[in-house]
């Protein structure tokens, strides 16, 4: 079995790019080793005959002031071109190790001091800190070549910095300096084998780099000296006859960008290589009807959002969402539930008009506030969505953009909307800040959401919404990433907004207990369908899908026995991408037969409103399901 | 006295305390960095093998002659002497004598220093006229290539952009002079003679860092595209035009501006080569000659104006990214 990290190197050679650069890249080597073997001779042959002449068949590319064939000089500065630009990279990669490793091997203080020249170090470019090491080395090859290598020094110690402190707060490390083991041992042992990848593939780019840095130096002079030569020393010497002889100083011109970019791409392709391991996700096809439930009649005034048969599909026949239907009116606050996969998140993105392309929405009816979405003029729907229908996001730390203050955020939506000026559109946001208790909101509203706490972020995103009069509110798990106490400030700052202005909320959870205390109808999804509509208040002894028996039963409460393992629901969710024939749950559920596993079983409503989609619901209804029957279908 | 109290406290709340701390913790940087450069380039000297005195006379110098120049330039004091010598040297502005033209320093550079600046700034103001041209262009590539979409186009502009990035500039300007000064004649070779002779070394200097932050844009405006805060202004129903110049565009310039700032402190190291190139009257000429005539003196004094100019670069690149994107002022780096 090949390792992971084996077929990983081999990945890189999939990529067209990469395997091209590669290829350049062995045949730069191959031609660095062979060509001063081979044409040595040819190269240095002088014909004072043929001074100073333009490409011939002779002469490919013509000759030198010595009469000495520029083409195969070319060649056969590969050797040393390639040769001491390694050699260099080498003497940067080791002396940027040691460097980046100083704490490590010299201890706290003396590391610190160490990483403070290393960072000063870095912010010089390149060229100018090997000038500086090129006065201190001399001028030469062996030079230039440890002028070089200390240039490359300090980008590989800052590189080494950065993974060692990643590596060193990893536990086993920690262990095993705790347990004693040399610092040598320890960065050999431990800290090395974590760091090589990077290293490598930066080692590579940094190669090019050195190979570009080693001609500048040897056409300045400063490298390699005549006799011997490289093909910075040869475009030197082509440059001064550039009007008569071109060729002599643009061969060797263009062996150095070709050498250079194909360790370039090399490097990155490696670097692609390693980095993006995700398999080409494969997408099926499927057609077929979905049985469609009709939604619970709700032509009345207060109508807010009614959804008939929403579907959202991608590309290659995923369908996430798969014929969802619902209602909800004004003041009223629906909680969707379900797993995350479940397609509960995209239905709202789909409802508030923001799923991007490639994704596509289709619906049979999909009105908000009675006006049909999908056939209004652009202007008149983002006018009305602007106004009146409010997002509320799931992590309150990424949903502000970070450069604008967080005032001038909510006032904008004054401002598209409302034909506000700028000055009221702020005073505006400052009276909404205030509305969601956000102390000192003048203040507050000139900071920059990083000054902000995320229950204070929260609270100013529901600002966000409420800057014009909203009808609705979709809150997509709003205080999933919050902790438990401002968790429960954020969902009273949103039941007191339902109730002051007659708001409905529609709440995406995936937690079955915050929906059941929040909402007043709970919808569950389930592979991209609703499985069961029901009142809040039916929860849980009124539950009838085994899937929300289960939710509720995964719950642990005061009752749980504490020796006992904890209730999890066995099997995984459906993928998308392959929903199976049937009903999407059978797979997971104890009283699956096969009916269930041959056809869909429809969502039907029962005389209270209530809806269900399962073929046993009158089976299992009313009976509490017990943590063992839950794993049953492991 | 009250005034004054409160003014400051006005001035302290307008200000933020971030912005102080900021101000204060970039000051230090400074002049650490300043100090660390001024050091090294005393020490460049002490760390040659040798005797700097003797490398820069040659063998033929008589040992007498070689005593007297050694004593003059005070290599006979002990190391921390010859230091101090050297900085208090500094803050009164001699930064010692050309061994090879016997010239102060400071006048050799001043000589030199303008074409060099001038050369410097033109490419930088072509780079960054090429990068407001490219802003469009980055973003008009990321939007009309995200997923997937135009993989020719995208394709196409990578690849260009991968390759005159990853052409260094001297290379570039041997290839400019050849087309453009050999083949079709438009312009002088080499020396700085009118504005025409700016138009070469410019664009060599310039053509590298554009396509480089070009394509850089491009990938930063991609992942911009792809975050919440995107989202948020789609979900506050802004029309386009608001939503990528207001809030994608100054994210996706945040990044590009840090590299943009190593790109040009990276400038200032190119002009050395392509001053060469075309025999620019510059400090990059005159540091390569001095280098090889060990004029250590004059080597010292040019170090320490390109490293300067670097620091200078850095700062202005962090007050830029402080202006730009608020949270760079707490970041510690």
């Amino acid at each position: 079995m090949p390792s992971p990290g084996k077929s990983k190197w081999a990945g890189v050679l999939r990529t067209p790019v990469g395997v091209s650069a590669a290829t350049l890249l062995a045949a730069v080597l191959l031609l660095a080793v062979v060509a001063p073997l081979l044409w040595s001779d040819e190269a240095a042959a002088v014909d004072t005959g043929q001074i100073l002449r333009g490409p011939s068949a002779e002469h490919w590319m013509g000759t030198d002031g010595l009469g000495r064939d520029v083409f195969h000089r070319v060649l056969v500065a590969t050797g040393l071109s390639v040769g001491l630009a390694l050699l260099a990279t080498a003497i940067g990669v080791l002396t940027g190790l040691l460097l980046g490793a100083a704490p490590i091997l010299l201890g706290a203080r003396a590391g610190r001091v160490v990483s403070a020249m290393v960072n000063i170090a870095v912010a010089f470019p390149g060229l100018l800190l090997a000038l500086f090491f090129a006065v201190v080395f001399g001028v030469g090859a062996s030079g230039a070549v440890l002028a070089i290598g200390f240039a490359l020094a300090p980008a590989f110690a800052r590189l080494t910095q950065t993974l060692v402190a990643k590596v060193s707060g990893l536990d086993y490390v920690a262990a095993a300096r705790i347990a004693g083991l040399g610092r040598v041992r320890l960065l050999a042992r431990h800290v090395l084998p974590n760091v090589a990848e990077p290293l490598v593939v930066n080692a590579t780019v940094a190669a090019g780099s050195a190979l570009l840095a080693f001609a500048g130096l040897s056409f300045l002079g400063l490298g390699v000296q005549a006799p011997a030569y490289d093909w910075g020393r040869l475009l030197a010497d082509g440059l001064a006859g550039l009007y008569i002889h071109p060729a002599a100083a643009l061969a060797p011109g263009t062996a150095v960008v070709v050498a250079g970019l194909a360790f370039n791409l090399f490097g990155e392709a490696i670097a692609k290589g390693v980095g993006l391991r995700s398999a080409p996700v494969v997408f099926r096809r499927r057609d077929r009807d979905e049985p469609v439930a009709p939604a619970p009649a709700g032509e009345d005034r207060r109508s807010v959002l009614a959804v008939e048969n929403l579907r959202v599909t991608f590309p290659g026949g995923t369908a996430p969402v798969r014929g969802v239907s619902f209602a909800l009116r004004r003041g009223e606050s629906v909680g969707i539930v379900g797993e995350s996969g479940s397609g509960k998140t995209l239905t709202a993105l789909a409802v508030a008009q923001l799923i991007e392309e490639p994704g596509e929405v289709t619906a049979d009816r999909l009105e908000f506030r009675g006006q049909p979405l999908h056939e209004l003029p652009d202007r008149t729907r983002q006018q009305l969505l602007g106004t009146s229908f409010a997002m509320v996001f799931q992590d309150p730390m990424t949903s502000f953009n970070p450069t604008q203050r967080i005032g001038r955020q909510l006032a904008e939506v004054s401002e598209q909307h409302h034909g506000l000026g700028r000055r009221q559109a702020l005073d505006r946001a400052i009276d909404r800040l205030q509305a969601v208790r956000v102390p000192a909101a003048a203040r507050r509203a000139k900071q920059f959401p990083h000054e902000f706490s995320g229950g204070m972020r929260q609270r100013a995103m529901i600002g966000m919404g409420m800057m014009g009069s909203p009808a609705l509110i979709v809150a997509d798990e709003p205080t999933t990433a919050l902790d438990v106490t401002v968790q429960r400030q954020v969902l009273r700052l949103l039941q007191s907004v339902r109730a002051a202005d007659d708001v409905a909320i529609l709440l995406i959870s995936h937690d079955i207990t915050v929906v059941r205390r929040f909402c007043e109808r709970v919808l569950v999804m389930y592979a991209g369908r609703i499985v069961e509509d029901l009142p809040a208040a039916d929860l849980p002894a009124r539950a009838r899908h085994p899937y929300t028996r289960a939710l509720l039963a995964a719950v642990p409460d005061m009752s749980t026995e504490l020796e006992r393992p904890l209730a999890v629901i066995p099997g995984r969710p459906v993928d998308p991408a392959r929903v199976p024939v049937g009903c999407a749950f059978a797979a997971r559920c104890p009283f699956a037969d096969e009916q269930c596993r041959g056809a869909d079983p429809p969502l039907v409503a029962d005389r209270e409103g209530r809806r269900v989609a399962c073929w046993h619901a009158d089976v299992t209804g009313g009976r509490p399901m017990m943590a063992e029957e839950v794993r049953v279908g492991e | 006295m009250t005034a004054l109290l409160s003014g400051a406290r006005t001035l302290r709340g307008l200000a933020g305390n971030t912005w102080l701390h900021f101000a204060a913790r970039r000051l230090v940087r400074l002049l650490i960095s300043v100090w660390v450069l001024v050091t090294a380039a005393f020490l460049m000297i002490h760390l040659i093998p040798g005797d700097p005195v003797r490398a820069a006379l040659g063998l033929t110098a008589s040992p007498e002659l070689v005593a007297e120049r050694r004593a003059a330039l005070g290599h006979d004091e002990p190391l921390w002497l010859q230091y101090v010598h050297y900085l208090g040297g500094l803050f009164s502005g001699d930064a010692g004598t050309s061994v090879t033209s016997g010239l102060p320093v400071s006048r050799v550079i001043g000589d030199r220093l303008p074409a060099t600046v001038e050369l410097a700034g033109f490419a930088f103001v072509v780079a960054v006229v090429a990068v407001v041209v490219a802003v469009p262009l980055g973003v008009a590539m990321a939007v009309l290539t995200r997923g997937g979409r135009r993989r020719r186009t995208e394709l196409s502009f990578t690849s260009t952009s991968v390759v005159l990035g990853a052409v260094p500039e001297f290379l570039l300007a041997v290839g400019l002079v050849y087309v453009f000064g050999v083949r079709l004649g438009w312009v002088p070779v080499a020396g700085r003679s009118g504005l025409v002779s700016y138009a070469l070394p410019v664009l060599a200097l310039a053509a590298g860092p554009a396509a480089v932050l070009a394509r850089l844009l491009r990938v930063e405006t991609l992942a911009v595209l792809h975050a919440d805060y995107i989202r948020t202004a789609r979900a506050k129903r802004l029309p386009g035009r608001i939503v990528y110049l207001r809030h994608a565009l100054p994210n996706a310039v945040t990044a590009t501006i840090t590299v943009g700032g190593l790109l040009l402190g990276a400038m200032v190291a190119g002009t050395v080569l392509v001053e060469n190139v075309f025999a620019w009257p510059g400090l990059g000429t005159t540091i390569v000659e001095s280098i090889l005539a060990k004029d250590y003196p004059l080597v010292q004094g040019i170090v320490l104006v390109y490293g300067t100019g670097v620091l200078l670069v850095n700062l202005a690149v962090d007050i830029a990214l402080a202006l730009l994107d608020p949270r760079s002022t707490i970041k510690e780096s």
